[in-house]
């Protein structure tokens, strides 16, 4: 059985949420492995959210927000775009590759390029593979390295 | 406030190789406003270090928790129910706080997450700059409320010095010469006279050059008496 990424697209309400929306009333294909998470803006979006997301098992994470300029909340978009950036060598740093992670702009007219990104991001996670995060903790489990949660009060 | 800036990475890591049950610590104050040591940090540096492990093929139970202030006995004292059975604890806070979660939790390894840099304010969210050098006799009265001290840097109390250039300084572009600012704030003021006042050679027996320091309030501290 091939690998089939597990996608999380964070979408802002105001135009990639939009734009995937019309996708859908356009009858646009695109692959079913991007789940995709509304938020009024993307920049909503920290570090941490990222971060929690490929711990809980997400093999590749894009953040869809509005074309730079166009924000509805003003600058949003460059917030995320600064945070997602700093999240992508941060994951460069622990192995798990920042090429998991990406942030596209689109407006709420560009049906096609949703689902275009959607195609290419689910492309470019099957190449790079499961996150290596499944095989080290099965690695760990193996080796019989599970640990007990610490105890705090 | 205090200014920190969290240790790459790696140096944590290797730090932490010893131990496979840790308690991250974060700090609520000085470190929260610069974005080194606080709830979200500690957050983010606990998935990550979470992940990192466990790509490695290591299983690293990893616990967070953050308090108000770690430089403040009463809250610090709290933790030592809350260690739990961590064999490390990571402080996010700055030396001033290592030290004393370390003091109240003798027995615990306790390891610096942070570098403390300075005192300074915040420039934007993001940025900042050191202001104080906590030198222990205050000359702000007589320099506009521009320290030269910490922002001249050669300390000069009598500048700028010849490599004072269009208000930067020689070490640096980015640089910005105190005394410059010094002089455009006092002449704002109406009080450009008083760089004409030589200020004598500094007493540095004050600042941390005199050994480390302590205060005390003789109307406050009991165990002084």
């Amino acid at each position: 059985m091939s690998f089939e990424p597990k996608i999380v697209a964070f979408c802002c309400h105001y135009c990639a949420f939009a734009a995937a929306d019309l996708a859908g009333v356009m009858r646009l294909q695109y692959p079913p492995n991007v789940k995709i998470i509304k938020l009024p803006c993307t920049g909503r979006i920290d570090v941490i959210h990222l971060m929690r997301t490929f711990e809980d098992g997400a093999d590749g994470i894009y953040v869809a927000g509005c074309l730079e300029g166009n924000c509805h909340y003003m600058e949003g978009n460059l917030r995320a775009k600064r945070r997602v950036r700093y999240t992508q060598q941060l994951l460069d740093q622990i192995g798990l590759g920042g090429a998991r992670l990406e942030m596209y702009n689109m407006s709420s007219a560009e049906g096609p390029k949703f689902a275009q990104v959607a195609r290419e991001f689910t492309e470019r996670i099957r190449s790079l593979g499961p996150s290596p995060l499944k095989r080290g903790r099965e690695e760990a489990e193996a080796a019989g390295e599970r640990l007990e949660a610490v105890g705090t009060a | 406030m205090i200014v920190a800036e969290q240790k790459p990475l790696d140096e944590l890591r290797q730090m932490l190789a010893p131990y496979d049950r840790l308690l991250i610590l974060g700090c609520g104050t000085c470190v929260t406003v610069c974005f080194a040591g606080g709830e979200k940090e500690v957050a983010v540096l606990a998935s990550a270090l979470r992940m990192a492990e466990a790509i490695d093929g290591r299983g690293k139970a990893i616990a967070e928790l953050t308090i108000h202030r770690q430089c403040e006995p009463e809250f610090v004292a709290e933790l030592r129910e809350k260690v739990g059975d961590a064999e490390a604890v990571l402080s996010l806070g700055c030396g001033v706080g290592v030290q004393a979660v370390a003091e109240a939790l003798p027995g615990v390894r306790v390891l610096p997450g942070l570098n403390t840099k300075f005192m300074g304010q915040t420039v934007e969210p993001g940025q900042w700059k050191e202001l104080c050098a906590a030198c222990g006799n205050c000359v702000l009265d007589l320099t506009g409320g521009i320290c030269p001290i910490a922002r001249c840097s050669k300390s000069l109390l009598n500048g700028p010095c010849g490599g004072s250039e269009d208000g930067r300084c020689e070490i640096a572009p980015d640089v910005q010469c105190a005394w410059q600012l010094i002089y455009d704030r006092l002449t704002q003021l109406g009080l450009v006279h008083l760089m004409e006042e030589i200020i004598p050679a500094k007493d540095w027996s004050t600042a941390r050059d005199g050994g480390p320091r302590r205060v005390v309030r003789e109307d406050l501290a009991k165990l002084s008496q």
